[in-house]
């Protein structure tokens, strides 16, 4: 890929320097690892409320991180300043760090191998830079959608939103692996809400559409059907307002990826992660019912749950060409037939499960904190052999539920049992879709959950969703993560009203 | 792994900063300079052994600007954590902050700056720092601890904000803000018991490692015995922790524009609820810049406007507010625009959280007076389910204790997911004790500075059994 795809800015810091006079000290004070990170992250938030902006904020974090293996100990160190002076004396920090740290550090840290890349280049699948687009246009965009919503019947308030951001990488290690990236991701939002002051109560519909590794042409039409969203949001907003509430119970569910997403990330993404299984995690973000004792042994789900993780696929947010390891990206399974195969790894954790490669896992949210072992895009395999369509799910199903767009998410810190609302709900009779409900929120157990797991869509169902907030780790690193999966039914689900579990 | 960050470089110091940024020309229609530097201190350790240390700090300035345009005034924010080594950035700053507010167009929050309210003599002073150091006398204890026969996890973090608002408006006013915690999350040996403690602080100096470590071992004894209960109602004790988690979501939820536009749980057919009684007991929910050991900015800082909030404040002198009053719904909040557009006054978000007005009783006392009832340790991954009603899920983590005849019997041996308003755990409490310092372990990254009672809530909804552990 060219370089002149990179930010100028970004290509106008003197990388090569900075990174020769980190390494080259590192190198001089005997380190068997060493590697050098700078980063700059462009940030841009637009908020709207009912037509008019409430805040624009943009921001710009920038710092240089060297991190080192000693006599088996890691040491870390970073800082704002971008001189080469600055870079070594970063660099003996560092290694100051790990010859302190020796003596208290249990573990002798070993890696896996990884192949050179020199002078890799990579830049995410987008067309326009937001960054490029002058804050007016955005502004002007937002506000008119906002407008033609305020304009339907029944809407009474409208938030819109987009958060923008781009990520500039710079990598270099003593192996000689060195890549210079660029990301781009962009999360736009927009809520129609209906007030019923009589009854005292409101109702709100938002936009299934999700944050997505695409520049600003994901505003505009392409990968997202805005008009035809926006034309239809206000009906369905009217008509859940007018729906029945659900009753509670037992019920066959067809969910629709724009739900399915989160439910993966929550059941499979996090409990995949081979820190949180090992207890790196057990006082904050928990730790995994899915040990690595039970790595090829534990049923996870139905023959039909085929789940793989991946940092490559087009548009994905945790997609990159190179992880914080120099680990060339890749795809590969978690669970398969329904059974766990694998784990979400580094260079540290991969020899841990007798693998001699990492799957490039390792991320850092800013160059002010140390990478760690981050969500790849999680994702659920359509049908292999029949292009099924969502109807044929629906059809399949006497008593049920079709669950569209995702609400409310919370699971427990082993990740079995969670409950999950939505957007959408419409019930299905004898196969056929018979208008919306309200107050509904499922609630299972992982494993039962995806033992129930009896038919996936066909490629044609599938679609890329996904979340900017996954936070984990003390300090706090928050990461960007897609997961793509096609519909998918589910039986004898049960089902909550949200009404009755608050009498 | 550990993580180090030296000082940030610069050649300007923050009150440099703020005021080169005044000094540029065509201030327009207003404009804010927030420096914000921490300083921060970590311990992390898992399976006994530390895992992440460092000491780090970094700084961040932010420009608002205030801009005439057609239709009214319009804002604009830019940050940016690089180092400042020129003047020249800062032009660079002000010109984008300039192009965000042209952007944006008229902003209905639109006020002229708050004047001054009296000179901060503080104003010259440098970043308040902190270092490892201030884990001394924490880390012997640590060291104990991990040395013991259980399993330990946790984290410790010491920071210190700094930060200097100075406005066209001639605001000068400078805060150093400490905010400390640890949580300890022990376990047994063979990983079948896990208990959990934790604290907030300002210094550490009132942090004692082992005895909270003995808090938490004391609690996997009461894992000896182990039970099986199934989902339902149950008479609950909240400890004071977990009370936090749910009152600092209610204190989230109580803004004022929402429930004026009839989208919040606060509001009623005759609009927002204030003035209605939740509770007979005589409780008060406030925030307090003034409450001793939990003191925050008596000014306004912020560099985002939301509802009731608004970058037009800043500089604004915060007061004592009182969300909820002796058991009725007394004040929401609304920036000073939304309080002249409701008729109402300025009531600005606070910085701690503060529920008074039950008894002397400890959590123990209340133990002892329970013929059978669930103990909890704490809540986890608490979301909103139902705006409407305020209706959160989440689950009980790291002990739930069935007490019988007045003590602790037995430990059940899963967790609860639990579907509740925290309007109704006011609404339903039929005892609360003596509120004390307490961490609310959900919301800690976001928010430390809590005092809470242990309440008793005769149905709590336990809506499914959670086989985590």
């Amino acid at each position: 890929m060219s370089i002149d795809r990179i930010d100028p800015e970004f290509r106008a810091i003197p990388l090569t320097a900075l990174a020769d006079a980190a390494l080259s000290r590192a190198h001089a004070l005997g380190v068997e690892h060493a590697d050098v990170r700078v980063e700059r992250i462009t940030s841009q938030s637009i908020d709207l409320r009912d037509g008019t902006v409430t805040g624009i904020v943009d921001a710009v974090i920038v710092g240089l991180a060297v991190r080192v293996i000693v006599d088996g100990t890691w040491g870390f160190a970073s800082h704002v300043e971008l001189t080469p002076e600055r870079a070594a004396a970063t660099a003996e920090r560092a290694v100051e760090v790990a010859r302190t740290l020796r003596p208290v550090a249990l573990e002798r840290v070993v890696r896996a191998d990884e192949p050179v890349h020199a002078g890799a280049i990579w830049v995410s699948d987008y067309r326009i830079d937001p960054f490029a687009v002058v804050t007016r246009d955005k502004v002007e965009l937002l506000t008119e959608r906002s407008h033609r919503l305020l304009a339907s019947d029944g809407v009474d308030h409208v938030r819109a939103g987009v958060s923008q951001v781009r990520e500039n990488k710079f990598y270099a290690d003593l192996a000689g692996t060195s890549t210079i990236q660029q990301r781009i991701r962009i999360g736009p939002s927009i809520t129609a809400t209906a007030v019923d002051r009589a009854a005292g109560g409101f109702e709100t519909m938002r936009s299934l559409a999700s944050p997505a590794g695409r520049g600003w042409e994901y505003l505009t039409g392409e990968g997202w059907d805005w008009d035809s969203e926006l034309a239809v949001l206000p009906e369905l907003l009217v008509e859940k307002t007018k729906a029945p509430s659900v009753d509670p119970g037992s019920y066959d569910l067809v969910i629709d990826p724009t739900n399915l997403w989160l439910t993966i990330h929550e059941s499979v993404g996090h409990a995949t992660e081979y820190d949180r299984a090992i207890g790196y995690e057990a006082a904050y973000a928990g730790t995994s019912f899915a040990t690595p004792d039970k790595l090829g042994t534990l049923r996870y789900g139905s023959v039909h749950m085929h789940v793989t993780g991946d940092r490559t696929v087009p548009h994905g947010l945790a997609t990159i060409g190179y992880d914080d390891d120099g680990v060339a990206t890749t795809e590969w399974d978690l669970v398969r037939d329904g059974t766990l195969v694998g784990y979400q790894l580094d260079r540290t954790f991969a020899p841990r499960l007798g693998l001699g490669r990492s799957n490039g896992c390792a991320f850092a949210d800013s160059p002010h904190h140390v990478p760690i072992q981050r969500m790849a895009n999680v994702s659920l395999r359509p049908d292999p052999a029949v292009d099924r369509p969502t109807e044929d799910l629906i059809a399949g199903v006497e008593r049920g539920i079709y669950v569209v767009g995702y609400r409310s998410w919370s699971i427990d810190m082993q990740r079995y049992n969670f409950q999950f609302t939505g957007q959408r709900f419409f019930r299905i009779e004898h196969g056929r879709l018979t208008g919306q409900l309200r107050d509904v929120a499922y609630q299972a157990t992982t494993t039962d959950f995806w033992g129930s797991l009896d038919a996936v869509g066909g490629k044609s169902t599938w679609g890329l969703y996904g979340a900017t907030n996954c936070g984990k780790a003390q300090p706090m690193q928050v990461a960007a993560v897609s997961h793509g999966c096609p519909s998918a039914l589910f039986r004898r689900i049960n089902v909550l009203n949200m009404r009755s579990e608050r009498q | 792994m550990s993580e180090l960050v030296s000082q940030p470089w610069t050649q300007l110091k923050a009150q440099e900063i703020v005021e080169r940024i005044l000094a540029l020309p065509d201030v327009g229609a207003g404009r804010v300079v927030i420096v914000s530097e921490t300083s921060a201190a970590v311990l992390r350790w898992a399976n006994s052994t530390m895992t992440t240390n460092g000491h780090t700090t970094s700084r961040a300035v932010s420009v608002i600007a205030m801009v005439a345009v057609v239709g009214g005034t319009a804002a604009g924010v830019v940050s940016s954590s690089a180092a400042v080594t020129h003047p020249t950035q800062l032009q660079d700053l002000v010109r984008a902050a300039e192009d965000a507010a042209r952007g944006a167009g008229p902003a209905r929050d639109a006020m002229p700056l708050p004047e001054p309210t009296g000179d901060d003599r503080t104003w010259a002073d440098g970043a308040v720092q902190t270092s490892i150091g201030v884990y001394e006398t924490f880390a012997e204890g640590l060291a104990e601890v991990l040395a013991g026969p259980q399993r330990h996890y946790g984290f410790a973090s010491h920071e210190i904000t700094t930060r200097w608002l100075g406005t066209s408006a001639g605001v000068r006013r400078r805060w150093a803000q400490p905010t400390g915690s640890v949580e300890l999350n022990v376990k047994s040996p063979d990983l079948t018991g896990s208990a959990w403690t934790g604290a907030s602080t300002a210094d550490f100096a009132d942090i004692d490692v082992v005895a909270l470590a003995a808090q938490a071992s004391a609690r996997l004894g009461w894992g000896r015995r182990q039970v099986k209960l199934p989902a339902g109602r149950y008479e609950t004790l909240l400890p004071p922790s977990a009370v936090a988690d749910l009152m600092v979501y209610l204190a989230w939820s109580m803004a004022g524009r929402p429930a004026q536009e009839g989208r919040s749980a606060l509001t009623g057919p005759d609009g927002p609820r204030t003035g209605e009684r939740l509770t007979d007991l005589p409780l008060t929910l406030a925030a307090d810049p003034f409450a001793a050991g939990f003191e925050y900015e008596p000014v306004l800082i912020t560099t985002h406007s939301g509802d009731g909030i608004s970058v037009f404040d800043n500089g604004a002198a915060i007061r004592r507010v009182e969300q909820v009053r002796e058991g009725v719904i007394a004040e929401l909040g609304y920036s000073r625009a939304e309080a002249v557009e409701f008729g109402t006054t300025f009531t600005p978000p606070g910085g701690n959280l503060l529920l008074t007005g039950g008894s002397a009783a400890s959590p123990a006392e209340m133990v002892a007076r329970t013929e059978r009832g669930l103990l909890l340790t704490c809540l986890w991954y608490i979301r909103e389910v139902d705006p409407t009603t305020l209706l959160l899920t989440g689950l009980t983590r790291d002990g739930v204790y069935l007490v019988e005849g007045g003590e602790v019997v037995a430990e059940v041996d899963h967790n609860f997911r639990f579907n509740f308003s925290p309007l109704d755990v006011l609404r339903r409490a039929s005892e609360v004790g003596a509120t004390e310092r307490t961490l609310p372990r959900e919301w800690k990254d976001w928010f430390t500075r809590a005092a809470m009672p242990p309440v008793r809530v005769p149905e709590f909804n336990m809506s499914s059994v959670s086989l985590g552990r």
